[in-house]
């Protein structure tokens, strides 16, 4: 008679334990910034209206943008433009069909969230330091 | 592969070439398209916003309102809102399965992509005149 034991088959790991890859975490991220970018532009749409309106409409706007939940949403969403913007290059240099060995993929998952970080702090503390910020 | 017997297709479905979802290639093009405007378009709005930091309203409105900026901004508004309408519904399409709520949600990303576009351009539109 067959043996109806179940044998000891290898488990595929659940997302919460095995280590996240960072491919798919730069892939995940890429998906949660667009949506992110999605509804930021309702921001860019009142900023550029606000400026429409005169004096009194881009005060309300800058009293907004000028609160640490407005400066957070305001850095959060040139963080979110930046890393889209380099993991859709990532994408671009995809459809060319180059960039998909091993060492590859890593090297540009790497370099999207590095290269993300670092122009957004630079572009703040341009922005912040350098050109204007508390005026 | 037109000659071959095997081939299932009518001579309107080869002629037309659009595949099981009908609709081509169309969405990846324009994604694509859309994609590749987006990256310029994004690098000059940055700077556009930099050199807005801390201005007055008056600044604001004389630098956005300068011709280039302008035209700039508004290439960068419609290129961004139909290109996240496009990600926005394959968001969807992935997430979503209802019979009802699928449609309703592609139908209000439309309307939102749409609304926020034209607000956005019309705000352009209104200071660039007000210069």
């Amino acid at each position: 008679m067959a043996d109806t034991r179940a044998r000891e088959r290898p488990l595929s790991p659940h997302i919460q334990i095995y280590r996240w890859p960072l491919p798919m975490m730069m892939s995940i991220t890429h998906r949660v910034t667009g949506i992110g970018l999605y509804f930021g532009t309702i921001l860019i749409a009142w900023w550029l209206i606000a400026v429409a309106s005169g004096p009194g409409g881009y005060s309300r706007f800058t009293a907004f943008i000028n609160t640490w939940v407005g400066r957070l949403i305001l850095f959060g969403y040139t963080w979110a433009l930046i890393h889209h913007m380099l993991g859709g290059i990532r994408h671009l240099i995809w459809d060319t069909g180059h960039g998909f060995e091993q060492s590859e993929r890593e090297w540009l998952a790497l370099a999207t969230i590095v290269g993300s970080v670092t122009l957004t702090l630079l572009l703040w503390i341009i922005g912040y330091f350098f050109i204007g910020g508390a005026r | 592969m037109s000659g071959n017997g095997k081939d299932m297709r009518t001579p309107l479905g080869r002629v037309a070439g659009l595949g099981s979802a009908h609709s081509g290639t169309g969405h990846f093009w324009w994604q694509r398209l859309t994609a590749v405007a987006n990256v310029p378009l994004t690098i000059a709005f940055v700077v556009i916003l930099v050199s807005l930091f801390g201005r007055n309203q008056a600044a604001a409105q004389q630098i956005l309102g300068t011709p280039v900026v302008a035209i700039i901004m508004l290439l960068f508004i419609a290129s961004i809102t139909y290109h996240m309408r496009l990600g926005m519904q394959v968001v969807i399409e992935d997430y979503v399965h209802g019979e009802i709520i699928r449609p309703l949600l592609i139908m209000a990303n439309t309307f939102f992509t749409i609304a926020v576009g034209l607000a956005a351009g019309y705000g352009i539109l209104k200071l660039s005149f007000g210069v």
